[in-house]
């Protein structure tokens, strides 16, 4: 009993983990610059498709990871120079409809260069295979998982917390129009905060394929989902986009050993009464009201 | 006993943490009063339009208007019974044109404004008293002007003609001069000369000059609390409120 | 550009708002509507389609054009009511008046409670619970496979004829007709909804909701009301989408759909109601022509025709055509600049 359950609970993590990785950009982008994003899913499925194309033809998989992130962060500074910056002037309407213009930009140059069915990101050897922790067999790759997380959450929490980029970008989320009076250089911040984000997302694309398969789809199939991240974490809350991941990777994971059936409406309705309780989210970053 | 006032106040409170903004205000206002409600930044003026007009809940308090008690309205419940405002940063609809402004609030006082189906002759009527209105405060060409395209000063008449076109029993006007360049504040002095006489007017203000020249009594809030409340001749002689207004505090 | 110089309009401008039309403006989209019945026989199904989406396009210029209620869940509406009419035809009756009021009536109750719900919230949180919605639509409509099939679709729809007299037949004549008609009268009833005072009091909710409710104006039973009857509307177009083609996919649920609808109205232009008629109409055509390079290529295209429309042209094409207008006769639309 208590093995199933710690089971259940490291697949969970490890899930959750991968969810964190690819919302926590999105949570501060959306809080920093105001923007609805709906696009994020695309850096990680480009992350994806980029390590899955470089591993299937032969390049060694942290390598291709690199790549992915470094692919991904660039595409993220294409993108925030070029489009994003009107937006932030623009309605909420607007970026909707330009992000979700996005997303079908993306999804249809992965089909057409790739191919409508699921893509294969090879790990190496010692990665599929299981491992012993103690009380049963577990697989490395979610073992690997769950360290990649917790070593970039424990980054971003030193830089976030303790660092005076960190202090900055607090501040600029708390109110960017006070962080813009002080002499900040909002651009940068937004660019540099953004590359940051695609990267991760990248890199969580890139890793975590073997837990949400790549295929073209995949950006607006597990939108809904990195949405719920940063909602329910609060917009802009580093703290909170970690928490609510994990939760969201266990409870989903628990919702599937038992109850196979309602498992997705279980969950949905509870983020909907989350929402009507607490609109700001569980953790809100902005300190007024 | 006499006819209710217009508008009574009686211990309005209301703190935001450990800072109190406002401390037990009593405030009355008869018909055709025209009060200035004055105070160094941080008084607590905004906060108490708020507070009267339903945008922030009480502490504690009541207010009445016309004798029915109000405080647990909402502040769309708070205009239809007759407490108007105008507001401090412009808030009209700038798609529209100046004309429309003021009809769209006409259809609501009308309750047209439910009507779903085309009804052309109450909406022209809406909107002749719409252009009626605007002529009454001086500002009948600008009718067919895109809002957004109008100068401040304009859209600062409009503002109150809005707030008329409630048919208000009470007008709150915030700061109705504020931002207005010295070349347009003849037009607000003679709007505000032209308000209808049985409207109670309740008017916050920067500028002395608005103030003086318009209030028949003055209000000083001073620490979310009335300091003072006298005819403008004593408060401007007045050795307290000149203290305040140099910033220093008084024992 | 000049301010314009106050000048006296037509008697007291009756509609210097939006949607001032010519008679040969309103006319061309309908009689472009009965030329397609007669003149372009083999495809008679698709235009059915094409009129079904103008019609679920102009449910949401309602809410999202007029009342600026940002939404992404009207799927929701559009599959309830598709399922409702398809699961009515199957258990209750066949009479397909009575199915397409049924899922009317379904439709409109699902938006009133729903946006009861969720009205009082804004802005991104506003746009999530959308979202949820329309996800907790699609589970169900997956799962509850002994009533709407799963994602095999609902089948075995029949229909009586209409009145009796017209069957719905093989080729889709009449289907083409009923949709025609359907469309035509909602058309009206949004028409005359969006010139009414009711009408202009949404178009201030969504430019300033905060003057509106210092007006006295009751926000959020107007965009209740315009929330249900926009539902009641799409809801109408799912029925006529089950009606017309018999069968009723789990994808009309989806996201996805969700999206298409909003580009397509956002592709015509919102708040000028016909705009839907040239979205709908394009995003086919450009769905068709594409489809013939790559099965995919259409997805690319109305990407980047959604990205071109927000940074380059805020009203869609049908401000492009009135640009046009502008630039060849030197007119201008009464009421001054956009």
């Amino acid at each position: 009993m208590f093995s199933f359950a710690l089971t259940i609970l490291l697949d969970g993590l490890s899930y959750g983990m991968v969810l964190f990785l690819i919302s926590v950009g999105l949570t501060i982008t959306m809080g920093l610059m105001r923007v609805v994003n709906l696009a994020h899913g695309s850096f990680a499925m480009i992350g994806g498709y980029v390590a899955g194309y470089l591993t299937q033809h032969g390049m060694n998989f942290f390598l291709a990871v690199g790549a992915a992130v470094i692919v991904s962060g660039l595409l993220g500074a294409v993108v925030e120079t070029t489009v994003y910056r009107p937006l932030y002037r623009k309605g909420e309407l607007a970026q909707v409809l330009l992000t979700i213009g996005l997303v079908f930009v993306a999804t249809a140059g992965v089909t057409e260069v790739f191919g409508a069915f699921p893509y294969n990101v090879k790990m190496p050897e010692y990665l599929t295979q299981p491992v012993d922790i103690g009380f049963r067999t577990y697989p490395a790759y979610r073992l690997f998982l769950i360290a990649v997380g917790a070593v970039v959450a424990a980054v971003l929490w030193y830089v976030i917390d303790g660092s005076i980029l960190g202090a900055r970008l607090r501040a600029a989320v708390d109110n960017a129009r006070m962080a813009r009076a002080v002499g900040m250089n909002v651009n940068v911040l937004f660019t540099g905060t953004f590359v940051v984000g695609c990267g991760l997302a990248g890199l969580g694309g890139a890793i975590g394929a073997g837990v949400m398969a790549m295929e073209p789809s995949y950006a607006l199939k597990y939108l809904r989902l990195f949405l719920i991240v940063v909602i329910v974490g609060g917009e802009g809350s580093f703290k909170g986009s970690l928490v609510a991941a994990l939760a969201l990777g266990v409870i989903d994971t628990l919702g599937k050993y038992f109850f196979s059936q309602a498992a997705s409406y279980l969950l949905y309705a509870a983020v909907f009464a989350l929402l009507l309780w607490r609109p700001q989210g569980l953790l809100p970053a902005k300190s007024a009201a | 006993m006499s006819a209710p006032m217009a508008l009574s106040v009686r211990g309005l409170s209301k703190n935001f943490g450990a800072i109190s903004v406002a401390k037990s205000i009593d405030v009355d206002l008869e018909a055709g009063a025209r009060v200035g409600l004055i105070g160094p930044n941080g008084a607590g003026k905004t906060t108490f339009v708020n507070l009267l007009t339903g945008f922030i809940r009480p502490d504690a308090g009541e207010i009445s208007l016309g004798g029915e008690r109000i405080e647990g309205l909402k502040a769309e419940e708070r205009v239809r019974r007759g407490l108007a405002r105008t507001h401090q940063i412009n808030t009209l609809l700038t798609e529209e044109n100046a004309r429309d402004n003021v009809a769209i609030a006409i259809a609501e006082r009308e309750k047209f404004a439910w009507r779903m189906m085309r009804c052309k002759p109450q909406w022209r009527q809406c909107l002749e008293e719409a252009q009626a209105r605007l002529e009454a405060i001086g500002a009948g060409a600008i009718g067919d002007r895109r809002v957004s395209l109008l100068p401040y000063g304009q859209q600062r008449l409009l503002e109150i003609a809005i707030g008329l076109a409630l048919k208000p029993r009470v007008l709150l006007l915030d700061e109705p001069a504020a931002g207005i360049p010295s070349s347009e504040t003849h037009l607000i002095h003679e709007a505000l000369d032209r308000l209808p006489a049985d409207i109670a007017i309740l008017i916050i203000e920067h500028d002395m000059d608005v103030i003086f020249r318009f209030a028949k009594e003055i209000i000083v809030l001073f620490q979310g609390a009335v300091l003072m409340r006298g005819a403008p001749a004593d408060i401007a002689a007045d050795p307290q409120v000149r203290a305040v207004y140099l910033g220093r505090t008084v024992v | 550009m000049s301010a314009p110089t106050p000048k006296p309009t037509s008697p007291l401008g009756e509609m210097t708002g939006p949607g001032r039309f010519s008679l040969v403006g309103h006319a061309l989209p309908w009689l472009v509507i009965a030329a397609f019945y007669f003149l372009v026989d083999d495809y008679l199904g698709l235009g059915t389609q094409v009129m079904i989406w103008v019609l679920f396009a102009l449910s949401l210029d309602l809410a999202l054009g007029y009342a600026g209620i940002v939404t992404l869940g009207h799927a929701a509406f559009y599959g309830l009511g598709a399922y409702a009419a398809g699961i009515f035809s199957i258990h209750v009756s066949q009479d397909p008046i009575l199915g397409h009021f049924f899922a009317i009536g379904v439709t409109a109750l699902f938006g009133l409670l729903s946006g009861a719900l969720i009205l009082h919230t804004t802005g991104v949180t506003f746009l999530m619970l959308t979202l949820v919605i329309v996800s907790i639509m699609f589970e169900i409509g997956n799962q509850a496979r002994g009533l709407t099939g799963g994602d095999d679709g609902l089948q075995g729809i029949r229909l009586d004829p209409i009145f009796g007299v017209f069957d719905f037949d093989l080729w889709g004549h009449t289907a083409y007709i009923y949709t025609a008609v359907v469309l035509f009268i909602w058309f009206v009833i949004a028409w005359r909804l969006v010139h009414s005072p009711f009408g202009r009091s949404l178009d201030g909710i969504r430019q300033n909701a905060r003057r509106m409710r210092a007006i006295g104006t009751p926000v959020w039973w107007r965009l209740l009301a315009i929330y249900t009857i926009s539902a009641a509307m799409a809801g109408s177009a799912g029925a006529l989408s089950a009606h017309a083609t018999k069968f009723v996919g789990l994808s009309v649920l989806s996201l996805l759909t969700s999206g298409v609808v909003t580009v397509m109205l956002i592709l015509g232009g919102t708040r000028r109601l016909y705009g839907a008629f040239i979205g709908a109409a394009i995003y086919y055509i450009v769905q068709e022509w594409t489809a013939q390079i790559s099965p995919y290529f259409w997805e690319f295209v109305v990407g980047i025709m959604l990205i071109a429309t927000v940074l380059f042209l805020d009203g869609g094409l049908m401000e492009l055509g009135d640009r046009g207008a502008r630039l060849l006769g030197g007119r201008r639309r009464a009421g001054g600049g956009e």
